[in-house]
């Protein structure tokens, strides 16, 4: 057996507004989280003696850790590239929390790209230098217009269409059912924007066959959570949910750079997902068949397609019809994003993700599953990938 | 005209000859001497058997585009002149694959599976291999 299974717990979350424009600093806005999450655990921030990072945050351990007057940061890490990160960092602490580096782990992501001018810009791209070197590839993709993650992520989708005959309502299917639980979610920065069929399809396109619905949000805001062992999480304020199993994982065929030479895989359209939904099911003891509701990490609709089929829920090349069927939706078989994901609750690089599962698990959700117990959470693919198994503490 | 300069490839030592190949006109991949194994992009090993032993082959020039999207909107100013462009995947006959935009066609004409053919654009520093449609 896995020697994680159910060894931690989630204890805290915290989450500041989601909006286009916070007016205030990264900075400011993890610590916002960071303390939220630790007031919601009942632990004292002076307490934390852990902290894993997203590499693409702005916001360093050793600064958040001051601002919080951190007694001894005994355990810090880093983990990534950006939306492969948030269950990923949970594994760091459960790892640290299992190993004793650390008893107190705190995984936040703040993030500023709205008010910034969107991941482009944030990602800095150097207008007019040269693209490539370090290991990055760029030069083979960037000097082509390869700039926008939805390029990548449209040219998956087209071949995904070609090859399956997945539709764009199909997509769209999925955007909607995001929207839907956004619409009950006051803090989801779509909260008061509903969202049908025609209008998803007559949204500006972005990069075919993707347009406008199909991209998440750009937000300013911060999302953290709070690990600590199942032991000490008897002892905090509320009810713990449970680190049933977590995994990361690359799968074969690894690559350098980051979002670009996927494209050139053998199988573009079977991602890591599929690697570590199966180490992830054998950890947790459970299969897709067991998971009530599920926080799918969707910077594009074709994100969703391609994991429901990597993680089990559908054959390869049936994610089309499964999301259309209704298998999605909040009356589903396996209801996803219910706080409305990144397509429409925030862009918070999936942390907003794991918070969301835990709401459900404790019954805080704005769309509470009736009766779940078993929450599935992924976070972002390519190049490599962590998704986590959560379940309602004993 | 657009006043922003397009990103040119940095050539890194490594892919350096695939580019300088280029700017002869000759499409060109690595190939391992010890397995056979042609590949793109061009990395410092070999990827199925880790080799350094590897030699720069001549491609046909030929093949097909996997995958492709239509850009609508750039996200880097100096493409806004070129909205829309095509990005593709094109599988070589020789089979690797690699990043390229088609040109010389309505974008909206592109399919998967279309035959294509190299074609050398020398407008930049650089000289960057790209596929135009051929009669299949
Ligand atoms: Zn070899």
């Amino acid at each position: 057996m896995w020697p994680g299974r159910d060894r931690c717990a989630i204890v805290g979350i915290g989450a500041t507004e989601f909006s286009r424009d916070a007016g205030r600093s990264e900075l400011r806005l993890a610590i916002e989280a960071s303390v939220a999450a630790l007031t919601d655990a009942g632990i004292d921030p002076a307490a934390v003696d852990g902290i894993v990072r997203c590499d693409m945050d702005a916001v360093s351990h050793v600064a958040l850790a001051e601002a919080l007057g951190v007694r001894n940061l005994t355990y810090w890490g880093v983990t990534g590239p950006g939306g492969a990160a948030p269950c990923a960092q949970v594994a760091h602490a459960v790892a640290a929390v299992v190993s004793g580096e650390a008893t107190t782990v705190l995984c936040p992501r703040s993030i500023a790209w709205a008010s910034a001018g969107g991941l482009g810009s944030a990602m800095g791209r150097g207008a007019g230098g040269g693209a490539g070197g370090r290991g990055s590839y760029e030069e083979l993709f960037v000097p082509y217009g390869l700039l926008a993650p939805a390029s990548t992520y449209a040219a998956v989708a087209r071949r995904h269409m070609h090859a399956f005959g997945t539709t764009r309502e199909q997509l769209g299917a999925i955007a909607l059912a995001c929207r839907a639980r956004a619409n009950a979610n006051p803090a989801a920065q779509m909260h008061e924007r509903p969202l049908d069929l025609d209008t998803y399809l007559a949204g500006r396109p972005i990069s075919t066959p993707l347009g406008l619905f199909d991209c998440c949000l750009v937000s300013d805001g911060a999302c953290a959570v709070v690990v600590t062992s199942a032991e000490r999480a008897a002892d905090c304020a509320q009810p713990a949910v449970s680190i049933t199993a977590v995994a990361q994982g690359s799968g074969p065929g690894i690559q350098g750079g980051m979002l670009s030479s996927v494209l050139v895989r053998d199988d573009p359209l079977t991602w890591p997902c599929r690697w570590v939904g199966e180490e992830l099911w054998r950890r947790a003891g459970l299969g897709p068949a067991e998971v009530d509701v599920a926080q799918i990490y969707d910077c594009f609709t074709p994100t969703v397609l391609i994991q429901l089929e990597d993680y089990g829920f559908c054959a390869k090349g049936e994610g089309g019809p499964f999301a259309a069927s209704g298998a999605i939706g909040f009356d589903g078989s396996l209801p996803i994003n219910t706080a409305g994901g990144n397509l429409s609750e925030a862009y918070i690089h999936g942390m907003n993700h794991v918070v969301e599962g835990v709401r459900q698990l404790r019954g805080e959700s704005t769309s509470p599953v009736p009766g779940a117990e078993v929450c599935l959470v992924t976070s972002g693919p390519p190049p490599a990938t962590s998704a986590m198994v959560l379940t309602r503490a004993a | 005209m657009t006043t922003v300069a397009k990103p040119m490839p940095q050539p890194t030592a490594v892919s350096q000859p695939y580019w300088d190949a280029a700017g002869e006109h000759r499409l060109v991949a690595p190939r391992c001497r010890s397995c056979r194994t042609l590949f793109l992009y061009p990395r410092a090993t070999c990827p199925a058997c880790l080799s350094t032993d590897l030699d720069w082959e001549q491609l046909s020039g030929r093949g097909r585009v996997y995958t492709f999207t239509v850009v609508r909107q750039a996200a880097h100013p100096a493409f806004t002149e070129d909205v829309p462009y095509v990005l593709a995947i094109v599988e070589l006959d020789e089979g690797p694959r690699l990043l390229t935009n088609v040109i010389g066609c309505d974008p909206a004409e592109v399919r998967c599976d279309q035959p294509v053919e190299v074609v050398f654009d020398d407008t930049g520093e650089v000289t960057v291999p790209k596929f135009q449609p051929v009669a299949g």
